[in-house]
């Protein structure tokens, strides 16, 4: 049976983590290759490397480090941030990621989903949408959450879809940083209106979050960071009370 | 040992190799004839679509000798379905080293697709599993599926039952991906070099 995925996401600036990262037994938590080993050995199922540089040296900069995530890593990972263009995402995969988060760029030229799935294949395509509800309705926001659209986070998913996108990576701007759990109602209409898996991101606090979101939400996956950066949960632990209320989970 | 990677226009190629490089192996990778021939073992791997797969195969003159090799190959994903006979996907003839069909996953309202994520595996049979104990989990990412059939060695299930790995004589694939499956991924590989 198909395992539910648990997937610590990594914010990377310059090469390194950032966002304080407080990993007990690690030699240096701001190295991102000895934190996703560390993720890996200790059960994630996937890693997201989020890439927040600014600088016009990003390119060379994170296709070095992509390089050597892949050389270690023996899970699955994706990399995300400022990817706009099929060269970009040629460049990352590459140098070895598997997967390839797109946000602002796909929206504002939802064509290059289509130009992303027809050359490297729907699998390695997954859509991040970040959305907030305002008055009953979950509106799409741009650019880390500074640009308002006028389009919904159903419209735009099925969009996505419909031009080839993989996976839905589905964060909820409400919930992000709260701790008070997913965005349980909107992922679950997001699982029962699309073909493709979702992931939940934003708003874990508790274990039994991630349970709500794996059965209230329906989604195939739950992303979160400062939870596991911080231990606050660690993930052999939640594996196992994932395990225990019945939620099919890799051990 | 020399192992061949066989280097065509799908992905992925590149995270066989560093497996194999933690395996302590350096494999090369290749798309010469010559090379892959005279390889103690060949590894056909790949992530991508079926239809430009075959044409490039084709151009290279690889669809004619992998079919044709005598060393131990593995297949791995869009490299195990390429060894069938037919695919659904962009409706293509392949190697036909296994007669065996390749299809869509038919639309499921309980589950997804594609098919992303670990999944078990039960049972196994042939050398490759070597050591792997039932119920295992693999991590695959697929939209199509190889027919249950006498080949299978391996089997799970994503909306019907399906081969997660097939062997016949010195070909042997697998649907997940080893090189991406943690430890239990590298026992495979090691099992697939030390035949």
């Amino acid at each position: 049976m198909l395992a539910k995925r648990i997937i610590p996401c990594l914010d990377i600036k310059d090469g390194r983590t950032v966002k304080g990262i407080n990993f007990v037994g690690l030699r240096d938590a701001g190295d991102p290759v000895e934190l996703a080993k560390k993720y890996s050995q200790t059960g994630a199922d996937e890693l997201v490397f989020l890439d927040i540089t600014a600088t016009h040296e990003k390119r060379d900069t994170l296709r070095e480090l992509v390089r050597q995530i892949a050389r270690h890593l023996d899970i699955p990972f994706t990399v995300g941030g400022g990817v706009r263009s099929v060269e970009d995402v040629a460049m990352l995969l590459e140098a070895g990621a598997d997967k390839i988060a797109i946000n602002s760029a796909a929206f504002r030229n939802p064509q290059l989903i289509n130009d992303l799935a027809k050359r490297f294949g729907s699998q390695c395509i997954v859509l991040a949408i970040d959305a907030k509800q305002e008055a009953g309705e979950w509106i799409v926001y741009l650019s880390g959450g500074r640009t308002r659209t006028e389009k919904t986070l159903f419209e735009w998913a099925k969009e996505a879809q419909d031009l080839g996108a993989g996976e839905i990576l589905f964060t909820s701007m409400n919930h992000d940083g709260t701790k008070q759990g997913f965005a349980n109602d909107a992922l679950r209409q997001l699982s029962e209106q699309l073909q493709i898996p979702i992931i939940a991101s934003g708003g874990a606090g508790t274990m039994p979050h991630f349970k709500d979101a794996f059965e209230q939400g329906q989604v195939d996956a739950a992303l979160a960071a400062s939870i596991f950066h911080f231990g606050e949960i660690n993930i052999p632990d939640l594996k196992a009370y994932l395990h225990q209320q019945q939620i099919p989970i890799r051990l | 040992m020399n192992i061949a990677i066989i280097q065509y226009n799908a992905g992925n190629i590149r995270s066989v190799s560093h497996a194999l490089e933690r395996l302590g192996v350096q494999p090369v990778i290749t798309d010469d004839l010559a090379i892959i021939q005279a390889a103690d073992k060949v590894i056909f791997p790949g992530v991508g679509e079926a239809s430009s797969a075959m044409k490039y195969l084709h151009k290279k003159g690889l669809a004619s000798l992998i079919p044709q090799l005598t060393q131990p190959v593995l297949g791995i994903c869009l490299g195990m379905q390429l060894m069938s006979s037919y695919s659904e996907e962009g409706n293509t003839k392949c190697l036909g080293i296994f007669a065996q069909k390749v299809k869509l996953f038919p639309p499921s309202s309980r589950y997804k697709v594609p098919h992303v994520g670990w999944n078990t595996i039960q049972q196994l049979n042939g050398a490759l599993f070597n050591g792997i104990p039932e119920q295992v989990y693999f991590y695959f990412v697929h939209s199509y599926y190889l027919e249950i059939g006498k080949f299978t060695t391996a089997k799970t299930s994503h909306i019907i039952p399906f081969s997660a790995a097939i062997q016949k004589a010195n070909f042997f694939a697998t649907q997940f991906h080893p090189e991406k499956s943690g430890d239990w991924g590298h026992n495979i590989l090691k099992n697939f070099l030390d035949l």
